[in-house]
C-alpha cells in the first residue's frame, strides 16, 4: 500500500479516537460546572453528590483525552512533514497556544478538582472547576482554528523560496487575524462546542436512564436525568441551529464539498434535498433518490430559486468522494434529528412528571448514549472527506503533503500499534465506566457531614 | 529579524528544558517505582506526582507546538526522521499516563502489578530515547537537500548516541530519586536519598563520556560557551550529591533542576546557530536563520507567549503551593 494512503489512515485512526473523548469532557465538564455552582449556591448536599459522581467519570475519561491527544500533536510532523513544511509559519501558532492558554489551565486545576478538595477553599474548587470546563473549551478553539485554516485559508500567501536549489513553496502569514479568524473559524467552533455539550447531556440522561432500568442507585439516576433533560433539548437545537449556519458558510466558502453533501449533480434553481439514494460517481448521477424539491436552495439562499452549484461544474480530479460525503453528512443529520425527537419527547414527559417511570423513554434514551458520539465522528468525517483531494484547501493535495521519508513498512507498523493500544484503551475506558456506574455516587449521609464540616 | 529568530531558539529551548525539569522528576519517580517493595510505597510514589504530571507533559506539548510554528522545517525533519523512535516514545507517554490515573481505581493485585510495569517501562522507555535524540543531533543526521532524513533507523542507534540516551535515564533517575526524598515522608525518603547518591557513580562517568565522545567526534570540536556550562552542569550536580548527603532536600533537588538545565543549554550551544545539522553536507543543516518562519508569525507567537507564559507560571507555583508538604505512606 502506498505512504498516502496509510498515512490517511493513521491520521482518521488516531483522531477518530481522540475524538471520542474530548466531547465528552467538555460536555461534562460544563455540567459538573453546573452542580458545583448550584452547590455554591444552596449547599444542598446532593449537588455535591452529582458533582463528585460525575467528576469521577470526567476523570477516567480525560486521561485517555490526554493519552491519545499527545499522539496528534506529533502527528503532523510523523506522518504530514511536507504539509508541516508547507503550513508551518501559519498552523503551528494556534497549535503553540493551544498549549499555552488551554492545556496548562485545563491540566493544572484538574488536579485541584480530582485531588485537591480538601486542600483549598470550596470558593477556590468552585473556581477550579470552572477553570476546567474553560480550558477545555478554549482548546477546541485553537484546534478548530488550525483545522479551519486549512479548509478555508485566509490571511495567508503563498512564497517561493530556493532552499539549496530546490524550489520551495510555503504559506506565509500575512494577516494573524484573518488567518485565526478565517470564514469557517467561527461556524465551525460553535458547531463543534455545542455538538460536545451535547455529547455530555445525552450521556448524563441516556447513563442515567440505563441506570433506573437496572434498578442500580436509582434515586441518584433520577436527580441525573431531571437535571440533563432541559440541556439536552436545549443544545441539540442549538448544534442543529449552528449547523444549519456552518452549512451556509460551506455552501460560500467550499461549493464543491457542499454539492457533496448533498449528492447534487447539476447547477440548478429548485435544488432539491435527497433524504436517501446513492450518489453514483461513474454515472454522475444518483441511484434511488428520494428527493424533497426545492429544499436544499431555500435552506442556501432562503428562496426556492436560488442556484445551487452542481458538482458537474467543478473538473473530476477537484471533487470530493461524493458517497463518503454524502453519507457521512447525512448520517450526521439524520442523528441529529433523532435526537432532538428523543429530547422533546423526555422535556414532555418531564412537564407530566413520568420522566422516570415511562419504561420505553428510558430504554430509548440509553440506547442513544452512543448516538452523539458518532454524530460527532461522522460530523468531522464529513468536513475533512468532502475537503478531499486537497489538505490545504485549493493550495495544497494531500498527496503532496505526506512525509518522503518514512517509509510505508513503518507506518503501517504504528497503525498496528496504535489500533492495539487504542482497543486496549478503548475496553479500559468501558470497564472503568461500568465499575463507576455499579458503585454509584457517595452515600447522601456522608456528604451531608462533609458540607456540615465544610461550613465551620 | 536575526534577533528575534535566535529569542525563539532561545524560548524553544527554554520550553524543553522546562519540560526536561518538571518531567524530569516523574519520569524519574517510574525509574524508580519497581524498588519500592513495601506495601503502600508504591501508592505514596503515584500520589506525589498525580496533581503535576498532566501539566508537566504540557511543557513537552507545548514545546513541540512552538517548535512546528517558529522552525517548522526541524519540526518536519526531527519527526519525521525519528520516526520509529517517535512512536515508540509515544508509545510509553500513553500507557504511563493511563497508568497513573488507573492504577489505584481497582483494588486487585493483577492489575496494580500491570499497571507498575507499564508506569515503569513507560518512564524509562522516553527517558532513553530523549537522549538518544540529542546525541544524534549532536552528530547531524544525513539529510538530502530540502531536509528529509536520508539514514534509516538503525542509523539511530550508535554508539554516541546510546551514551547520550543512558546519561538522559541516570539524570532523571536521579533527579526522580531526589524529588522522592524531598515529598514523600518515612523510610522510602531514605531510601530515595540512597538511590540518588548511588545513581551519582553512574550518571558522572557516562556524562564525561558523553562529553569526551561529543569533542572528539562532532563537527563543532571545543567551544568555550558549551564547555563552560558543562562545567557549570558539574559543579551543581555535585551540589545536589553533597546537599543530599547532609540532608538537605529540597536543595539537592533544585540543583539538580540547575545540573538538568545547564546540560540542556550545552547542548543548545554546541548546536548553535545549527538545529539540525546535516551530516553529508554541512551547507544544507538546518539553522536558527534558514529555517524559521516568517517576522511576522515570530512577532504574534512573541506577543502570545508574553502573555500566556507568565499566567502559566503563576499557576504552576500556585498548584505546587496547594499540594505542598509531603506524601505520608500509608499502610493499606
Ligand atoms: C473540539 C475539540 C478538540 C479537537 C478537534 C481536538 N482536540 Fe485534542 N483535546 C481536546 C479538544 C480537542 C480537549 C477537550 O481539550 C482534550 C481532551 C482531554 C484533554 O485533556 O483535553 C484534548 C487533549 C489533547 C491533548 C493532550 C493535552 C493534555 O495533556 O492536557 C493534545 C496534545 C491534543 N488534544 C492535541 C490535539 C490535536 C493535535 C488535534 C487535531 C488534530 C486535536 N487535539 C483535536
Ligand atoms: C477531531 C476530529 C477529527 C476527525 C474525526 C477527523 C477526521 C479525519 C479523517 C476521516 C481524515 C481522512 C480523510 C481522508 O483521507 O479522506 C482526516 C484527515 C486529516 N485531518 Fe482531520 N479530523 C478531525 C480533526 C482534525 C483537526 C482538528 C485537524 C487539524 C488541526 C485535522 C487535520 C487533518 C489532516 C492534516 C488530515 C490528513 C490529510 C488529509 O487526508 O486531508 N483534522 N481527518
Ligand atoms: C441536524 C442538523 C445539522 C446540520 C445542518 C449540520 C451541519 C454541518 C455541516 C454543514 C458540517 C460541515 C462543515 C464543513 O464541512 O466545513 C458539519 C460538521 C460537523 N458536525 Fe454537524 N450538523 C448538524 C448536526 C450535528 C450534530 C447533532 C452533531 C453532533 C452532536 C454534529 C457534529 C458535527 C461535527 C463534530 C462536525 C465537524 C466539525 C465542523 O466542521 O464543524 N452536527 N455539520
Amino acid at each position: 500500500m502506498d505512504a498516502v494512503l496509510l498515512a490517511r489512515i493513521q491520521f482518521a485512526l488516531t483522531i477518530g479516537f481522540h475524538y471520542i473523548f474530548p466531547p465528552l469532557t467538555i460536555g461534562l465538564g460544563w455540567m459538573i460546572f453546573m452542580y458545583n455552582t448550584r452547590h455554591q449556591e444552596n449547599g444542598n448536599p446532593v449537588f455535591r453528590q452529582l458533582a463528585q459522581f460525575w467528576t469521577k467519570v470526567f476523570a477516567i475519561t480525560f486521561v485517555i483525552g490526554v493519552a491519545t491527544g499527545i499522539t496528534m500533536e506529533f502527528q503532523f510532523g510523523t506522518n504530514w512533514a511536507a504539509y508541516s513544511r508547507f503550513v508551518g509559519d501559519i498552523f503551528g501558532a494556534p497549535l503553540a497556544a493551544e498549549g499555552i492558554f488551554a492545556f496548562f489551565l485545563e491540566s493544572s486545576f484538574l488536579g485541584i478538582l480530582l485531588y485537591g478538595r480538601k486542600k483549598v477553599s470550596q470558593k477556590m474548587y468552585w473556581f477550579s472547576s470552572l477553570m476546567v470546563a474553560f480550558g477545555a473549551t478554549m482548546s477546541a478553539f485553537w484546534i478548530v482554528v488550525a483545522n479551519s485554516w486549512q479548509q478555508t485559508p485566509a490571511g495567508y500567501e503563498i512564497v517561493t523560496e530556493m532552499v539549496n536549489g530546490v524550489e520551495v513553496q510555503r504559506a506565509q502569514l500575512a494577516n494573524f487575524w484573518e488567518a485565526v479568524f478565517n470564514p469557517s473559524t467561527l461556524p465551525r467552533y460553535s458547531h463543534v462546542i455545542t455538538g460536545a455539550l451535547t455529547v455530555g447531556v445525552f450521556f448524563i440522561l441516556g447513563t442515567s436512564a440505563w441506570q433506573i432500568l437496572k434498578g442500580r442507585h436509582t434515586e441518584f439516576a433520577r436527580m441525573s436525568m431531571r437535571t440533563a433533560i432541559v440541556p439536552c433539548f436545549a443544545v441539540i437545537m442549538l448544534t442543529m441551529f449552528v449547523g444549519h449556519h456552518h452549512g451556509h458558510q460551506v455552501s460560500q466558502t467550499q461549493p464543491v464539498k457542499l454539492a457533496a453533501f448533498e449528492g447534487l449533480w447539476e447547477t440548478q434553481s429548485h435544488a432539491p434535498m435527497m433524504l436517501f439514494g446513492w450518489p453514483n460517481e461513474v454515472k454522475e448521477k444518483n441511484d434511488f433518490a428520494i428527493q424533497i424539491p426545492g429544499m436544499v436552495s431555500l435552506f442556501i439562499g432562503g428562496k426556492f430559486d436560488t442556484e445551487v452549484q452542481g458538482l458537474k461544474d467543478f473538473p473530476v480530479e477537484d471533487r470530493p468522494p461524493v458517497a463518503a460525503s454524502f453519507w457521512s453528512f447525512h448520517l450526521m443529520f439524520y442523528m441529529g434529528m433523532w435526537m432532538a425527537f428523543v429530547a422533546f419527547v423526555g422535556v414532555l414527559l418531564w412537564l407530566k412528571q413520568t420522566l422516570w417511570t415511562t419504561k420505553i423513554y428510558l430504554w430509548a434514551a440509553a440506547l442513544t448514549v452512543p448516538i452523539p458520539f458518532l454524530a460527532n465522528e461522522v460530523g468531522w468525517m464529513a468536513a475533512e472527506i468532502g475537503r478531499q483531494p486537497w489538505v490545504v484547501y485549493n493550495e495544497l493535495r494531500t498527496v503532496d503533503a505526506v512525509s518522503a521519508s518514512v517509509p510505508a513498512g513503518q507506518i503501517l507498523a504504528s497503525i498496528i500499534m496504535f489500533s492495539l493500544i487504542y482497543s486496549l484503551l478503548f475496553g479500559l475506558w468501558i470497564y472503568l465506566l461500568k465499575r463507576q456506574f455499579h458503585k454509584g455516587p457517595e452515600a447522601l449521609e456522608i456528604l451531608e457531614a462533609e458540607v456540615a464540616d465544610d461550613a465551620e | 529579524m536575526e534577533a528575534l529568530q535566535i529569542i525563539w531558539f532561545l524560548l524553544v529551548g527554554i520550553l524543553i528544558i522546562g519540560y526536561a525539569i518538571l518531567d524530569g522528576f516523574d519520569l524519574g519517580v517510574g525509574f524508580w517505582h519497581l524498588f519500592a517493595k513495601k506495601k503502600g510505597e508504591r501508592s505514596a510514589f503515584i500520589e506525589s506526582i498525580e496533581p503535576f504530571w498532566d501539566g508537566n507533559e504540557v511543557w513537552l506539548l507545548t514545546g513541540g507546538g512552538a517548535l512546528f510554528a517558529a522552525f517548522p522545517p526541524v519540526y518536519a525533519t526531527v519527526f519525521s526522521g525519528f520516526y520509529l523512535a517517535m512512536m515508540l516514545v509515544l508509545l510509553g507517554l500513553i500507557f504511563r499516563a493511563v497508568a497513573i490515573e488507573f492504577r489505584n481505581k481497582v483494588d486487585h493485585p493483577h492489575w496494580i502489578f500491570a499497571w507498575d510495569i507499564a508506569f515503569s517501562v513507560g518512564s524509562i522507555l522516553p527517558s532513553i530515547l530523549y537522549g538518544v535524540a540529542i546525541g544524534n543531533i549532536l552528530m547531524g543526521l544525513e539529510l538530502n537537500e530540502i531536509g528529509d532524513y536520508q539514514g534509516g533507523f538503525f542509523a539511530l542507534l550508535n554508539p554516541f548516541a546510546l551514551i547520550c540516551g543512558l546519561t538522559g535515564l541516570a539524570m532523571f533517575a536521579q533527579h526522580g530519586a531526589l524529588y522522592l526524598a524531598m515529598k514523600i515522608e518515612g523510610d522510602i525518603a531514605e531510601d530515595a536519598r540512597k538511590w540518588a547518591a548511588t545513581v551519582w557513580y553512574v550518571f558522572l562517568p557516562l556524562f564525561m563520556l558523553a562529553v569526551a565522545f561529543g569533542i572528539k567526534n562532532c563537527i563543532y570540536g571545543i567551544k568555550a560557551i558549551p564547555m563552560a556550562l558543562v562545567v557549570l552542569a558539574l559543579i551543581s550536580n555535585s551540589g545536589a550529591f553533597l546537599f543530599n548527603k547532609i540532608k538537605k532536600s529540597v536543595a539537592a533537588f533544585l540543583a539538580s533542576s540547575c545540573t538538568i538545565a545547564f546540560v540542556m543549554l550545552a547542548v543548545a550551544a554546541a548546536l548553535f546557530p545549527n538545529m539540525v545539522p546535516c551530516s553529508n553536507n554541512p551547507e544544507w543543516s538546518l539553522t536558527v536563520f534558514n529555517s524559521s518562519s516568517s517576522r511576522l508569525t515570530l512577532i504574534s507567537m512573541l506577543v502570545i507567549a508574553l502573555v500566556g507564559m507568565p499566567i502559566v507560571l503563576g499557576y504552576t507555583w500556585f498548584i505546587h503551593r496547594v499540594f505542598r508538604g509531603r506524601v505520608v505512606v500509608s499502610e493499606k
